[in-house]
């Protein structure tokens, strides 16, 4: 959550157009630089630094291998243009996680100020973790909820103090072996939240988690790991922005989600890297009987996304949602999109993308829709609708349906619209200027989307699609 | 008092030329009715007005007090204080009835407001709103709806004349408003307008029918054929031509009627 930044911080010399966090710290105190570059060294180097049991370690370089054998995909974006030994994969800025913003080192904690975060803390979070470069330098949770037994930590202090809750799920939603990222993620995993919500425990409030890339060429790899037991409830909420370099960025994530029976978990992500960061995120939930699993998916920032929260209906009565919002601006490419896959009877899914393409942006949505023999009734309903600002820009969508039941309904509907010449002269005719005007067309088409988050992250998410639109218009 | 005054205004479309060679004047305080068959150009002159980018003005001017206002953008005009009520209002999805309405309001009233300045105050907009709405007989929960969406055809015409209430320009144009409602809905738009239009406002209504004159009594009946407007007369010319249609008009102006594209229906 971001509130108004102060624009005379002499942090702010590079040009960084209408991107406002696009600022960096200086980087001379940190604790801790790995060198560039990726193999097994730095991967044991990064095990060690984290004083981790054999098996971590083991797991890592097995990770690296898979990911040193895997192709670079050759679909979605271009990602052969990643070059794996200039980058940063450990980076320790601060010597530990601490539980006063007073004891963050200054230039973090200014950081953070400006991102509005310890201001939301106070207003209407349940708990924050802060990530910075590799690790979480501050963590939060009410004590009420830590009475009642809620985990909220960074990960790799779960792999310390809970290590058979951890290693009962860590990497078994997501194997090394799923793809290229999840393998390179698992080599080089770093920081991340860990989440456990015991049975029937609801959590009113979000949890925010918000990640910061500071220094140039840094490889950020948090794991996150949540589980919401029997018949618990909680919604998580990540952020993530970066400074703004002439040189690439690397963000690859994994998420872990598990929802047991009855429970109820809502994970929102309001994406808004700086656009030279490679965003490469493999996010995945199990959500099992009667449990309901939402992922809400903003893309606004990065180079290139590859995306695609997916949900693994597990149990009878599951359903599963994701709302994808992407909006790519000049010289971004969001690929994003949802998969369902349907594995038990009677489960239900629902995906509903919205992008945005202006200033030669592209914007794909990518959705698989998956029914397992024998998952009889199932129903799944998928709309997605492009707006596209200027011919220059381009979206395009790919629908993938397999089905292996014959009981079962799937609806997929899916539009493409160029901002309508009557619409802009409709609103002007009411003494809109064109910005104006198609600014709220804008928010008026994701509007459906934006009314499912709490008021808070719907005003941030309009803030920042009005970022977008300015200055864009010409 | 404020006048709008259009002159040899010629209009084209995709490089045909629809309008050759408009004149018209209209005083604050003035009700105009202008009719003409179908495709004569009607509908042409209210979009050119209020600047639509397809409608090219290739010669002539119009102006609002001497400004010209032909090469000014649609924004620019509705600040100077023109209003075009849509023959076919546009649905804009997601925007909400209020929020649109209180920045267009905010822009208007106050013509040199820049992007991003402040709106006026919600409980004055909420007031008037809901002042506005409850004379014209709307149920305020239609000021939540996304602006159009699903709207009935009459529900639509309502929304422009609550605009327009809300707006408060000195010249509005009034495109069929009453087309597609049924008489109660006529009615209401009818006497909504001219509780509206007082001495503060200039008023062109095109229509084909009479309910909406019967409560606005126009001064000046203007007929429109084939791109001119080929007589002026008062409200009895006005009633003439309910009842008798356009053919004496057009045996009075053989030269023009000779020009009329015949519309495929
Ligand atoms: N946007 C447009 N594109 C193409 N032709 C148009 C357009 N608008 C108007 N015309 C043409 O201009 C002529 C006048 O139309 P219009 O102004 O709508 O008439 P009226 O409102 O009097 O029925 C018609 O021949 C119509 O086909
Ligand atoms: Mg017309």
């Amino acid at each position: 959550m971001s509130t108004k930044l102060d624009t005379n911080s002499e942090n702010e010399k590079v040009d960084i157009g209408d991107y406002q966090y696009g600022f960096h710290d200086p980087t001379d105190k940190y604790v801790f630089t790995g060198q560039k570059g990726l193999n097994a060294a730095v991967v044991a180097q990064i095990s060690e630094m984290k004083n981790e049991p054999a098996w971590m370690r083991d797991f890592r370089l097995k990770s690296l291998e898979i990911f040193e054998q895997k192709p670079t995909p050759q679909w979605g974006g271009n990602l052969n243009e990643i070059d794996y030994q200039s980058i940063h994969y450990f980076v320790r800025a601060s010597a530990g996680q601490e539980r006063s913003w007073e004891d963050v080192p200054d230039d973090i904690r200014k950081t953070y100020d400006r991102l509005g975060i310890p201001e939301a803390e106070k207003k209407f979070l349940s708990g924050v973790k802060a990530q910075y470069e590799s690790e979480v330098v501050y963590g939060s949770l009410q004590e009420d909820l830590a009475k009642q037994g809620v985990l909220f930590t960074d990960t790799d202090s779960a792999l310390k103090d809970h290590p058979e809750l951890f290693r009962e799920y860590f990497g078994k939603i997501i194997p090394p072996d799923d793809n290229k990222y999840a393998a390179l993620n698992s080599a080089v995993w770093s920081g991340g939240s860990f989440v456990y919500v015991p049975p029937g425990v609801h959590i009113e409030f979000p949890l925010q988690a918000y990640f910061r890339i500071n220094s140039e060429n840094m490889g950020q790899f948090e794991r996150t790991l949540v589980i919401v037991d029997e018949g618990a409830s909680c919604h998580y909420v990540e952020g993530c922005t970066a400074p703004t370099y002439s040189s690439n960025s690397l963000h690859s994530a994994v998420v872990e989600i598990i929802v047991k029976r009855g429970g109820r978990f809502r994970y929102t992500t309001i994406q808004n890297w700086s656009n030279n960061v490679y965003n490469l995120v493999t996010k995945r939930a199990h959500a099992y009987e009667d449990s309901l699993m939402e992922w809400v998916d903003g893309n606004l920032g990065s180079k290139l996304t590859m995306k695609y929260p997916a949900i693994f209906l597990m149990g009878e009565g599951a359903r599963g949602e994701t709302l994808s919002i992407a909006f790519a601006g000049k010289g971004q490419h969001q690929d994003a999109g949802a998969k369902m896959v349907h594995c038990a009877p009677n489960t239900s899914s629902r995906i509903i993308s919205k992008s945005i393409s202006k200033d030669g942006g592209r914007s794909s949505y990518r959705g698989l829709v998956k029914v397992d023999p024998e998952a009889h009734g199932c129903k799944s309903n998928v709309v997605c609708d492009a707006l596209l600002l200027d011919p220059k820009s381009r979206s395009d969508t790919y629908p993938y349906i397999e089905i292996e039941d014959n009981d079962v309904a799937i609806e997929h509907e899916a539009s493409v619209s160029k901002i309508g010449e009557e619409q802009l002269f409709y609103l002007m005719s009411r003494g809109l200027t064109e910005a104006e005007a198609s600014s709220m067309i804008v928010t008026g088409f994701i509007e459906p989307l934006v009314k499912e988050l709490p008021m808070e992250y719907a005003v941030e998410m309009n803030r920042l699609i009005e970022l977008q639109m300015e200055g864009s218009i010409g | 008092m404020s006048l709008l005054k259009i002159s040899d205004l010629h209009v084209s479309v995709t490089g045909t030329p629809i309008l050759k060679g408009v004149n018209l004047e209209i005083n604050q305080g003035e009700v105009h009715a202008l009719m003409g068959p179908n495709g004569s150009g009607k509908s042409t002159l209210a979009y050119a007005m209020a600047g639509h980018p397809s409608y090219e003005i290739t010669k002539g001017k119009i102006e609002i007090d001497g400004t010209n206002i032909s090469e000014l953008d649609p924004n620019e005009r509705a600040r100077l204080g023109l209003f075009l009520a849509f023959q076919y209002p546009v649905v804009i999805p997601g925007v909400k009835v209020a929020d649109f309405l209180r920045h267009a309001m905010s822009n208007v009233r106050n013509p040199d407001r820049k992007e991003g300045e402040k709106l006026i105050p919600m409980r004055e907009f909420r007031k008037e709103l809901r002042d506005q709405m409850s004379e014209l007989g709307m149920d305020l929960e239609m000021a939540r709806r996304y602006l159009n969406e699903g709207f009935s055809g009459g529900e639509k015409k309502r929304m422009e004349i609550l605009q327009l209430a809300m707006l408060k320009p000195k010249f509005a144009v009034l495109d069929e408003t009453d087309s597609g409602l049924d008489s109660d809905a006529v009615k209401v738009v009818s006497e909504g307008l001219s509780r509206l239009a007082g001495a503060e406002m200039g008023v062109l209504i095109i229509t084909h029918h009479e309910r909406l004159l019967e409560f606005n009594q126009p001064q000046f009946t203007h007929v429109m054929l084939a791109g001119r407007i080929v007589e002026t007369g008062d409200a009895s010319l006005a009633a003439e031509l309910h009842e008798h249609g356009y053919s004496s008009v057009r045996e009075r102006h053989p030269d023009v009627a000779a020009e009329e594209v015949v519309e495929a229906v």
